[in-house]
C-alpha cells in the first residue's frame, strides 16, 4: 500500500480535529479533537518513518503518545473543576480573562 | 633680584601662622555645644598668637639686609599633573608681612572687641568659628607661594565672607546679602580663575617665581590679557566699579565683621593682588590703565553714596569703596604707586577699623539703631568712644599728623607725578571724603540728641573699648611710624620696586590743596549739618542725594543688565525643557499607549478566538514554508 495515502489520511483528521476546535462549544468534545490532531501529527510520523526506512518518526510518536498522555490528565482535571464551579461544560462561558 | 631664603629658625613656624586660626576654626565649628564655653576664647587665643608670631618674624626678618628678607617654605606637592605642578607652599617676604601684621594685629584686636560685642548672642561660638576661618584663609592669601594656593585663600575669604554677612540668617535681608555677595564674588572669582589658566598656558607654572621671572617674554596681548583678569577679580574682592553693588548690602552682618571683613582685610585683597601681580602690571600698560580709571570711578562712586546714606554703617562702607578705590588707583601707577597704595592700605586698615568698631560701639549703646538721624550729642554719654572716633575721623580726612594724612597725600603727590588729571580727581574725592566723614561725626557725636524714647545710650565695656583706643593710637601714629622710622618705601621696594618722577606740583603745594579741599568739605558739613536741625525724617534732596541714596543705581543697573536677562534665559529653558524635550517623550510615551489600547481589544477572553488565531498563524507559516520551497 503507498504510504501516501496515510499522509492523506493523516491531513483529513487532522483538519477534521482543528475544525472540532473551533466550531464546537463543549469542552469535552473540543479536548477531543484536540487529541484527534495529536494522533494525525502521530500518523504522519509513522507514515514518514516508513517512507524515509529509519525509526526516528516512531520515536518521536512515542514521546508524543508520553505528552498527550500528561496534557489529557491537566486538561480534564481543569474542565472537571470549571463544570464543578459552573455546572456547565461550554468554552464560551469562562471568559473572564480578558482585557 | 632678591634671592629666596630657606625658612629656618622662627621662620620654619610660617605654616603654623596659618594652622592656629585655622586648628580655632576646625574646633569651634566641629566642637558642638561643648565648646559653648571656652570656645571664644580660644578663638581669641589662636588669632592673638599668630600675631606674636607675626611681630616675632618681623623682628627676625629685620635682622637680615634687604634683599634676603624672602623666605620659602615648602611644605608638600600638593598637585601634580603631567607638566603642572602646585605646591603647599608658602612665601613671606616684605609684602606679605605687612599684611600679615595687619591681618593678625586688627584681627586680634577685632576678635578681643568681639568678646564685648557679642556677649549675648546665643551663636557666639559660631561667630568666632568664622571669624577664625577667614583669619586663616586671609593668611594663606597673603603667604602663598603661587597663584593656585592662593586662589584657596581667595575662596576661602569669600565663604567666611558669606558665612558672616549672613550670620543673622533669620533675617531675610541678611540672607540675601550674603547670597548678593558670594554671586557678585564669583563674577570676580572667574576672573582670577581664567588668568591663572592663562598664565599656566603661558608661562607653563603658576607660581609666583616662574611667572614673574618670564613675564617680560610674553606677548604684552597676553599680559594685558591677564592684567585685565586680575583687574576683575581684583573689582570684585574689593568691591570695585562695576562688581562694588555688594558691599553696601555686606553691612547686614555683625559690626565687628564689617570692621575686619569689609574695611580692613578682605576687601584689600584686590590691592593686594594687583601689587603682588606687579611684573605683569608694569608690562601691561591698557591693563594698568584700566586699573587707575576702576580705581578713580570708585573712588567718586563710594565718596557720593557715603555722603547720602543715613545708616551709619553704610555710609562707612561707602567711604571703605572710595579708600579702596584710592588704593587701587595707586597700583595702578606702576612702581611710583605700589608703595603708598600699600601704606594706605595699612594706615586705612587701621583708622577703617577703628571707625567701625566705634560704629559698633555706638550701636551697642542705641539698641543697634543704624540711622544716624536718631543719634546726636552722644560725646556726652560715650566718650572714649567719641575720642577714638574722632582720631579715625581726623586720620581719614589727612590731617597732619594723624596717620591717613601721610599716606593719603604721598599717594596723591605720587598721582601728581603719573597724571595732573588723576591727582586733582583724588584731590577733589578728598574733599568729598572731608564731607562725609564730617557729616557723620556731627550727626553721631556733635548738636542736639535725636533719641527714639526707650534709648539709654551707654559706654560700652572696656573689652570694647581697649582695642578701640589701641586703633585710635594706630590711627595717630602709625603713618608717622610706617614712614620715619619704618621706612616703608625702602622697605616694599625689593618687592615691588619703587621709582619716583619729577612732579609738576612741589610736595607742600600738594599738601596744601589737598588740605584745603578737605577743610572746604568740613566747613560744607559743617553749615549743612551743625548750623542747622537735623530733621529726623530725611528731606527729599537733590537728584544726586537721592541717586546716592540709591546707590547710584548699581542695584538697577544689575537688575536690567543681568538678573532680567537671566531670568528670561532661565525660563526660556525651563519651557524648551517642558514643551519641547518633555513633550517629544511624553508624546511618544502618550502614542505607545493608545496603540496598545487599541491592541489589547484583541484579547477577547473566547478560547475560541484564540485557537482561530493559533490556526491562522500555522496557517501562514506552512504558507510561507510552502512559497519559499516553491521558488
Amino acid at each position: 500500500m503507498n504510504p501516501s495515502n496515510y499522509i492523506i489520511l493523516s491531513a483529513v483528521l487532522f483538519s477534521i480535529g482543528a475544525i472540532g476546535v473551533l466550531v464546537r462549544r463543549n469542552a469535552i468534545v473540543v479536548f477531543m479533537s484536540v487529541e484527534l490532531m495529536l494522533n494525525a501529527a502521530n500518523l504522519a510520523f509513522v507514515a514518514f518513518a516508513r517512507m524515509n526506512g529509519n525509526l526516528d518518526g516512531q520515536t518521536v510518536a512515542f514521546f508524543v503518545m508520553v505528552v498527550a498522555a500528561a496534557e489529557v490528565v491537566v486538561g480534564l482535571a481543569i474542565i472537571v473543576t470549571i463544570f464543578r464551579t459552573r455546572r456547565s461544560a461550554s468554552i464560551d462561558e469562562p471568559n473572564l480573562l480578558k482585557y | 633680584m632678591t634671592e629666596l631664603m630657606p625658612a629656618e629658625g622662627v621662620f620654619s613656624l610660617i605654616w603654623l601662622l596659618i594652622a592656629l586660626p585655622l586648628a580655632g576654626a576646625v574646633v569651634l565649628l566641629f566642637g558642638g555645644r561643648r565648646t559653648n564655653s571656652w570656645g571664644p576664647y580660644l578663638g581669641v587665643l589662636t588669632v592673638c598668637a599668630s600675631a606674636v608670631l607675626g611681630w616675632l618674624m618681623l623682628l627676625a626678618m629685620l635682622q637680615n639686609p634687604p634683599e634676603e628678607r624672602t623666605f620659602d617654605q615648602n611644605l608638600f606637592t600638593w598637585v601634580s599633573v603631567g607638566g603642572f605642578q602646585a605646591d603647599m607652599a608658602f612665601q613671606l617676604d616684605q609684602l606679605s608681612m605687612v599684611f600679615v601684621l595687619l591681618i593678625t594685629t586688627v584681627g586680634a584686636l577685632i576678635h578681643i572687641y568681639s568678646l564685648g560685642y557679642m556677649a549675648h548672642d546665643p551663636d557666639r561660638r559660631k561667630f568666632f568659628g568664622y571669624l577664625n576661618l577667614f583669619v586663616g584663609a586671609m593668611l594663606i592669601l597673603v603667604l602663598a607661594n603661587n597663584f593656585l594656593l592662593l586662589y584657596v585663600g581667595w575662596e576661602g575669604v569669600g565663604l567666611a565672607s558669606y558665612l558672616l554677612i549672613g550670620f543673622y540668617q533669620y533675617k531675610h535681608s541678611a540672607a540675601a546679602a550674603a547670597k548678593k555677595a558670594f554671586v557678585i564674588n564669583r563674577v570676580g572669582d572667574v576672573g582670577l580663575s581664567l588668568a591663572i589658566m592663562l598664565m599656566f598656558v603661558t608661562f607653563g607654572s603658576v607660581s609666583f617665581e616662574d611667572v614673574f621671572g618670564a613675564a617680560d617674554q610674553a606677548s604684552e596681548g597676553t599680559l594685558n590679557a591677564i592684567g585685565l583678569l586680575l583687574l576683575l577679580a581684583a573689582a570684585g574682592k574689593s568691591a570695585q566699579f562695576p562688581l562694588q553693588a555688594w558691599l553696601l548690602d555686606a553691612m547686614e552682618g555683625p559690626t565687628p565683621v564689617s570692621a575686619l571683613i569689609h574695611a580692613a582685610t578682605m576687601v584689600t585683597a584686590g590691592v593686594y593682588l594687583i601689587a603682588r601681580s606687579n611684573a605683569i602690571f608694569d608690562l601691561a600698560q591698557v591693563a594698568a590703565t584700566a586699573v587707575i580709571v576702576v580705581g578713580v570711578i570708585t573712588v567718586f562712586m563710594g565718596a557720593i553714596i557715603g555722603s547720602a546714606k543715613d545708616d551709619i554703617k553704610k555710609s562707612l562702607a561707602g567711604s571703605t569703596m572710595s579708600q579702596i578705590g584710592y588704593m587701587i588707583a595707586a597700583v595702578g601707577l606702576g612702581p611710583i604707586g605700589y608703595v603708598f597704595g600699600i601704606f594706605h592700605l595699612l594706615t586705612h586698615g587701621v583708622f577703617k577699623a577703628g571707625l567701625f568698631l566705634g560704629a559698633g560701639s555706638v550701636m551697642h549703646g542705641m539698641n543697634d539703631n543704624v540711622n544716624m538721624r536718631r543719634y546726636g550729642a552722644l560725646r556726652t554719654v560715650m566718650f572714649i568712644t567719641f575720642i577714638t572716633f574722632a582720631a579715625g575721623w581726623l586720620s581719614i580726612l589727612g590731617i597732619p599728623p594723624f596717620s591717613g594724612f601721610w599716606s593719603k597725600d604721598e599717594l596723591i603727590h605720587a598721582a601728581f607725578e603719573e597724571s595732573v588729571l588723576v591727582g586733582v580727581l583724588l584731590i577733589i574725592a578728598a574733599g568729598i571724603t572731608g564731607f562725609y566723614m564730617t557729616r557723620m561725626f556731627i550727626m553721631t557725636f556733635l548738636g542736639k540728641a535725636r533719641w527714639e524714647d526707650d534709648v539709654h545710650p551707654h559706654e560700652s565695656p572696656k573689652v570694647m573699648t581697649i582695642p578701640l583706643i589701641i586703633l585710635a593710637l594706630g590711627s595717630t601714629f602709625l603713618g608717622m611710624a610706617l614712614l620715619f622710622w619704618g621706612d616703608i618705601e625702602s622697605w616694599l621696594e625689593p618687592v615691588v620696586g619703587f621709582e619716583s618722577k619729577e612732579a609738576p606740583l612741589s610736595t607742600a603745594a600738594t599738601i596744601g590743596i589737598s588740605l584745603a579741599a578737605v577743610i572746604a568739605g568740613v566747613i560744607v558739613a559743617y553749615v549743612m549739618y551743625a548750623r542747622r536741625p537735623i530733621p529726623i525724617e530725611a528731606p527729599r534732596g537733590s537728584w544726586l542725594t537721592r541717586a546716592a541714596r540709591e546707590e547710584l543705581y548699581g542695584n538697577q543697573v544689575n537688575q536690567v543688565l543681568v538678573v532680567t536677562p537671566t531670568l528670561v534665559a532661565a525660563k526660556a529653558a525651563t519651557s524648551i525643557d517642558a514643551k519641547g524635550i518633555d513633550g517629544l517623550v511624553n508624546g511618544l510615551a502618550a502614542l505607545v499607549g493608545a496603540i496598545s489600547g487599541r491592541l489589547r481589544r484583541y484579547q477577547t477572553g473566547f478560547v475560541r478566538t484564540y485557537a482561530l488565531s493559533m490556526v491562522g498563524g500555522a496557517v501562514i507559516v506552512v504558507l510561507a514554508l510552502v512559497l519559499v520551497r516553491a521558488s
